[in-house]
């Protein structure tokens, strides 16, 4: 983790807090006037959450994770952040499932439009290095222009961001093949990583350290970082999947007119899961309601997925028809299109799609049947971000 | 000439965002029994322009809103001309607005037609049924500054007769000597005496008014007429790079947000709708992209 983006003035950049002082930082942030949302138990899975004090966060638990499914498990060491990640992911907070946009009113032959309520400034705890280049990603789609999305922006800039590097990996990640973890490298305003008793803390930004001088804490050891780096490095080596990167676009352009669709397509059952959980999938679509006396109208923002017949319906017909070819879509999208668009790929290596799919359909798996059907390239390769 | 589409206008236009604002029906016009034109007065004060082949998103309180190409002459914007034809709920609501109603506008958006590369040339322009709303405004463009370029032919396909947009109009360029008209109709009651076939078929007629090599072909309608027109363009010689269509597909935003439009790696909303032919020739021809 380099260290050239702390501020050294107000604390050394690597510094060690009890775990029980996670509390103070959290009371902290929400006297700075932020929201706080961290990791919870909820029907059996960690979700985000508003927390308001460290009982609430999920203390404890282990993920089993595999295509298709999900359990959760004790932690015997009683760790905070032992699990990897859940169906849920940040998108939730600043790219919302269902978000009005405006209001219209109709008054004497006029109409009045309204903008929402400024959204609350959040904290997120505990972003693992996948879901931080997932926000990273995101913030490629709706700030880079020509046009930026302003709710989007406004709840970014607010963002107070408290990483976590991951000390043990799940089956279902593959962050290390797509270069965005576990190590978490910048963008943070606070990381921290999970030792015995005690969380190293790196500062990432001005706002980070001046949150931490408020906060009791001592100078880390080189051990203590050392060791820090060690458990990071063991995540690293146990990842459940890997995916060979090497020239993924071209391998997606090649597979365009591939059967492999076909055969994928009658295994997927378009419940568009695996868009919803994704980290950077985007799409949404606009609705547009008004209340029972028509004066007032209402712009709704939700969540749309490509796997949805009706998402490219044009002209009186839909245009995606089978299956086949929205899976299609999905993929070479994700791994080719998405670069030429975004100039990044749009797979960060969480591994919720595989996780979370009701049949476990696994794109690593499928990346290498296209693999082996269109040549392989030659050295295998992970993208740098 | 430079082939890349041309880049969107300054986004300075206060109708360019999420937020829509309203402008008055100032004039409702029949064009055939589904397709009506609007004329759309912006509020006071309120400036707005565009460019031959963009569109605006479109919205009917509380109904929706629905991406419309403009259709009357960049040179004189306002009122804003849409020609709408009834497909869905949104058109249907639009089409049934009465002048003094209101409309929510956002946009301009979308990429050009090249008008500027295509000056010196001859100028082509291939239109199926309602695609010649958006190539309307390359037409007045093209005779507004008709010296700036040399031939300007156009050939326009419908189903029918009664399709047949902006009739009088097409009579009244009929009569000019300074461009060449060419109708077609798929099918002609027995009293029609034009020409009928699929827009391709006007191509033998057409030949004589236009030189392939120097030509840039300005091409909207049915996904398969335009791959068909194209190709037939090819086969005369006109170059692929100097071919032009406007797609669509479904729209939300109109803004590169919302992954509606997307086409292979393009968002039709705001890389084009208009692409020159090589960038999409090899998406068009994809089945379900
Ligand atoms: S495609 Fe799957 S593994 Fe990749 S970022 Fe999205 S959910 Fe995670
Ligand atoms: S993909 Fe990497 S960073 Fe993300 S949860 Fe798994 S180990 Fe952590
Ligand atoms: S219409 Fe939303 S991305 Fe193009």
């Amino acid at each position: 983790m380099p260290s050239s983006t702390a501020n050294p003035k107000a604390s050394p950049p690597q510094i060690i807090i009890k775990k029980t002082t996670l509390d103070d930082l959290i009371q902290a942030l929400q006297r700075e006037g932020y929201q706080v949302i961290g990791p919870v138990l909820e029907q059996e899975a960690i979700v985000y959450r508003p927390v308001t004090q460290l009982k609430d966060l999920a203390l404890g638990w282990i993920d089993v994770q595999e295509a298709g499914s999900y359990r959760l498990e004790r932690d015997e060491a009683q760790r905070f952040f032992a699990f990897t990640v859940g169906p849920q992911s940040w998108k939730a907070y600043l790219f919302p499932p269902r978000e009005e946009i405006w209001k219209a009113r109709r008054e004497n032959g006029r109409i009045l439009m309204e903008e929402p309520e400024t959204p609350p400034r959040l904290a997120f705890l505990g972003v693992r290095a996948c879901e931080l280049a997932a926000i990273h990603v995101q913030d490629r789609i709706f700030l880079q222009g020509p046009y930026v999305q302003p709710r989007y922006a406004r709840r970014r800039e607010a963002v107070f961001i408290i990483a976590v590097q991951c000390t043990r990996a799940g089956n279902t990640c593959f962050c290390v093949s797509m270069g965005t973890g576990p190590h978490v490298r910048e963008g943070y305003d606070l990381a921290l990583t999970e030792l015995e008793d005690t969380f190293l803390v790196h500062i990432g930004s001005e706002k980070g350290a001046a949150l931490m001088a408020e906060i009791p804490h001592r100078e880390a050891t080189q051990e203590e970082v050392a060791e820090a780096t060690r458990r990071v490095d063991a995540a690293a080596a146990s990842m459940g999947r890997t995916m060979d990167t090497t020239e993924l676009p071209e391998l997606m352009r090649q597979s365009l007119e591939s059967p492999h669709w076909e055969e994928v397509g009658k295994r997927c059952l378009a419940c568009a899961n695996c868009t919803l959980v994704c980290p950077t999938c985007f799409c949404f679509t606009l609705e547009d309601v008004t209340d029972l006396t028509g004066q007032e109208a209402v712009r709704v923002r939700l969540w749309d997925s490509c796997f949805n017949q009706e998402f490219t319906y044009t002209a009186g017909r839909p245009i995606r028809v089978s299956i086949a070819s929205r899976y299609r879509q999905w993929l070479t999208h994700k791994l080719g299109w998405w670069v030429e668009q975004f100039g990044v790929l749009g797979c960060v290596g969480c591994g919720r799609c595989i996780t979370w799919c009701p049949v476990g359909i696994d794109l690593t798996a499928e990346v290498q049947t296209l693999r082996h059907m269109y040549g392989r390239a030659s050295s295998p390769a992970t993208v740098s971000r | 000439m430079n082939h890349s589409p041309v880049p969107h206008p300054a986004l300075s236009m206060p109708t360019q965002g999420t937020f829509p604002l309203f402008f008055r029906v100032v004039r409702r016009q029949r064009e055939t029994p589904d397709t009506y034109t609007l004329w759309l007065e912006p509020p006071a004060g309120t400036p707005f322009a565009f460019q031959p082949g963009q569109f605006n998103m479109l919205y009917v309180f509380g109904v929706g809103e629905v991406p419309i190409s403009i259709s009357g002459p960049a040179h004189d914007p306002i009122p804003v001309v849409h020609t709408i034809r009834a497909v869905g709920a949104v058109t249907r609501a639009l089409v049934n607005l009465k002048p003094g109603d209101l409309v929510g506008v956002r946009g301009p958006f979308g990429t050009s037609w090249p008008l500027e590369q295509a000056q010196g040339k001859d100028v082509v322009i291939v239109a199926g049924g309602i695609g010649l709303a958006p190539l309307r405004p390359a037409l007045y463009h093209l005779l507004h500054h008709r010296e700036a370029y040399n031939q300007v032919v156009l050939l326009y396909g419908a189903r029918t007769p009664r399709d047949l947009l902006y009739r009088r109009e097409l009579e009244r360029w009929r009569g000019r000597f300074d461009m060449e008209v060419l109708v077609t109709v798929d099918r002609g009651p027995r009293e029609w005496r034009g020409h009928v076939g699929v827009v391709t078929t006007l191509f033998d007629l057409a030949e004589p008014f236009f030189q392939p090599a120097n030509t840039v072909a300005l091409v909207c309608g049915p996904e398969i007429m335009m791959r068909y027109t194209a190709r037939e363009l090819l086969r005369r010689g006109v170059p692929e790079e100097h071919i032009y269509v406007s797609l669509e597909r479904n729209m939300k935003c109109g803004q590169g947000f919302c992954g509606h439009c997307q086409f292979g790696p393009l968002f039709i909303c705001k890389d084009g709708a208009v692409f020159p032919y090589p960038q999409v020739a090899h998406l068009m021809t994809l089945r379900e992209v």
